[in-house]
């Protein structure tokens, strides 16, 4: 695959390479593009390269080879005019303890060059936006998680970057805070920023995500748009929750199906095939169904196989454009 | 030119930042970064200057408690610079906000300058404070102020820029406070500030000459009481050598990201 630096994308990686002191090969020729407006989820296990890959384009790291271009800017010869339009919000927390949220922000704008009249500006929208107002002469080793990841969200839009890289913005927090957050970073996408979003939580990638890119071993082992990507599934599994309780699972049904529980069903029905055939042979057999839902999440289901199997040798027909 | 105007300004920007953000640092702790040095000043003059200086007899032709004015003034400039830079920016990589800073558009020597600007206010802080609380022990009237200033601001520079590359090299705490003890506080007391030169035997003296601190307590010396052990013109050379090292070195290190960047 041919990838451009055109200006079209937002961020544009040839061949990036790293090679670290001790020897480890954390990338190998890794390159993939993502067009501006995107919501790109770049998926891997731990230490598979996606934080070297996002440390090397935020400066963070040494490159050891490659070309990193950020719309169309290659960062090794105009370092300021591409470092400006990225804002980074980094896997640990990495602010200085002993400073307020007000001040992390102001300094962060300032070093940016933005004046800071207009950086209180912007510290007193994005503060509020993300819930931290109240809190804003707080020291921040006094801030919950949740809290101090909101802080580096805040901290990384204060110069209204053009492409946010997230990396795992929501370890560690709570499900409502996440949520609140996954809202907030659909809103600014659909306003134009382009997103790269690292994490494990692969409903996370799902839900906010357009296309995927996964790497394994320091290589890109596949690049796609999430629908493509979903029409490999094989299978959905859904979970029944039956009216009356029953101890065995009846012989009269072929689908793959375990039983969870005396009240639970877990059933495998193949991708295409309708699910309304299953019910009958149920009620059939005395047992009715009061309410269903979709079990897997059909990306990690799509994630496991892939690390299963060699990636290449999944023959995937559509590629991203 | 205009590109060039905005990048000035954006750069100009985070300079003032950095800067302040440095400054506002030591302010914040000043309990621990402007009083202990002068705490430690008075004590050198009640002991040196009150109790031991009247046996010692006149140095130079200067009383003893006015001889060693100089040289302790610059000591709070040199541990001030010093150790603010190396602590700060140790600090910063330490808690990994350093990053904050690595991922801005901001070029190395709005870095570089950052730091070293943040170290010698606290430095020239520092000596000036000790200077005023010198006044109350010692006759304090300064010969030359041009060159009191000059030196002042030199001597904050080497050794900010000493801290900065302390800072860069240190991995644990330890490694920020060997330097000052080991080695920079022994200069120090063979740098004069305590006696001239001219007393030494003629092999120490020429041993002292290596010591670049000997040059600034002698450029301080000339200025506060208008008497030297060494000319005006090789101690600015001295002072003007070791600033361009140690500013290239500095460049160099944060150019590889030496200790900030994998």
């Amino acid at each position: 695959m041919k990838y451009s630096a055109g200006l079209d994308n937002a961020l544009s990686v040839h061949n990036l390479c790293k090679t670290y002191k001790n020897g480890r090969e954390a990338l190998k020729n890794v390159s993939f593009s993502v067009k501006e407006g995107d919501f790109y989820a770049l998926l891997g296990r731990n230490g598979a390269g996606k934080s070297t890959t996002i440390g090397i384009t935020c400066s963070l790291v040494n490159k050891s080879s490659g070309k990193v271009y950020v719309f169309g800017t290659d960062i090794d010869k105009d370092f300021q005019s591409a470092k400006s339009n990225i804002g980074l919000v980094p896997q640990e927390i990495n602010f200085s303890q002993f400073e307020t949220p007000w001040n992390i922000v102001i300094n962060h704008a300032g070093y940016y060059g933005v004046r800071r009249s207009l950086a209180e500006k912007q510290a007193e929208k994005y503060l509020s936006v993300l819930g931290l107002w109240s809190y804003r002469h707080t020291m921040s080793r006094k801030l919950s998680g949740g809290m101090k990841r909101r802080l580096m969200i805040t901290r990384a839009l204060m110069h209204e970057p053009r492409l946010l890289i997230l990396d795992e913005p929501t370890a560690g927090i709570d499900f409502e805070a996440r949520l609140l957050m996954w809202d907030y970073m659909e809103k600014i996408n659909r306003e134009g920023i382009t997103i790269i979003l690292t994490t494990h939580y692969l409903e996370e990638a799902e839900r906010l995500c357009r296309h995927v890119g996964v790497i394994e071993l320091g290589e890109i082992i596949l690049d796609i748009d999430m629908k493509s990507l979903f029409k490999h599934l094989q299978q959905e599994t859904y979970v029944l929750h039956t009216q009356q309780p029953i101890n065995t699972l009846p012989d009269a049904i072929t689908e793959p199906m375990r039983l969870r529980d005396e009240r639970t069903i877990e059933v495998d029905i193949p991708k295409g095939s309708h699910i309304n055939p299953l019910f009958e042979k149920l009620a059939q057999t005395g047992i009715s169904v009061v309410s269903i839902q979709n079990k897997s999440n059909r990306l990690e289901t799509l994630f496991m196989e892939l690390l299963k199997t060699e990636a290449t040798t999944l023959q995937l027909d559509e590629t991203r454009e | 030119m205009k590109h060039v105007n905005r990048l000035f300004e954006y750069n100009g920007v985070a300079l003032y930042t950095l800067t302040r953000k440095e400054v506002a640092r030591f302010m914040r702790i000043w309990t621990q970064t402007l009083i202990p040095p002068v705490i430690t000043t008075c004590l050198y003059f009640l002991i040196f200057g009150n109790l031991i200086g009247p046996r010692i007899g006149p140095m130079q032709g200067h009383s003893y408690i006015d001889f060693i004015v100089p040289g302790l003034v610059l000591m709070s400039v040199i541990t001030g610079a010093y150790t603010n830079v190396a602590s700060s920016f140790f600090s910063a990589k330490f808690q990994r906000y350093i990053e904050e800073i690595m991922v801005s558009p901001s070029p190395n020597y709005v870095i570089l300058i950052g730091y070293l600007v943040g170290g010698m206010v606290r430095g020239i802080l520092v000596g000036t404070i000790v200077l005023a609380v010198s006044s109350l022990f010692a006759t304090v009237d300064i010969v030359s102020p041009i060159i009191a200033i000059t030196i002042f601001i030199l001597t904050a520079l080497v050794f900010s820029l000493g801290g900065m590359i302390n800072g860069m090299f240190a991995r644990k705490f330890d490694d920020i406070s060997i330097i000052p003890n080991f080695v920079l506080t022994p200069l120090i007391y063979l740098g004069g500030v305590f006696y001239s030169v001219q007393m030494l035997p003629e092999f120490w003296q020429y041993v002292s000459f290596a010591n670049p601190i000997l040059y600034v307590i002698n450029v301080a010396r000339f200025a506060f009481l208008g008497s030297s052990d060494v000319g005006m013109l090789a101690s600015f050379a001295v002072i003007g050598t070791c600033i361009a090292i140690l500013f290239t070195l500095c460049m160099i290190l944060l150019r590889r990201g030496y200790g900030i960047r994998e």
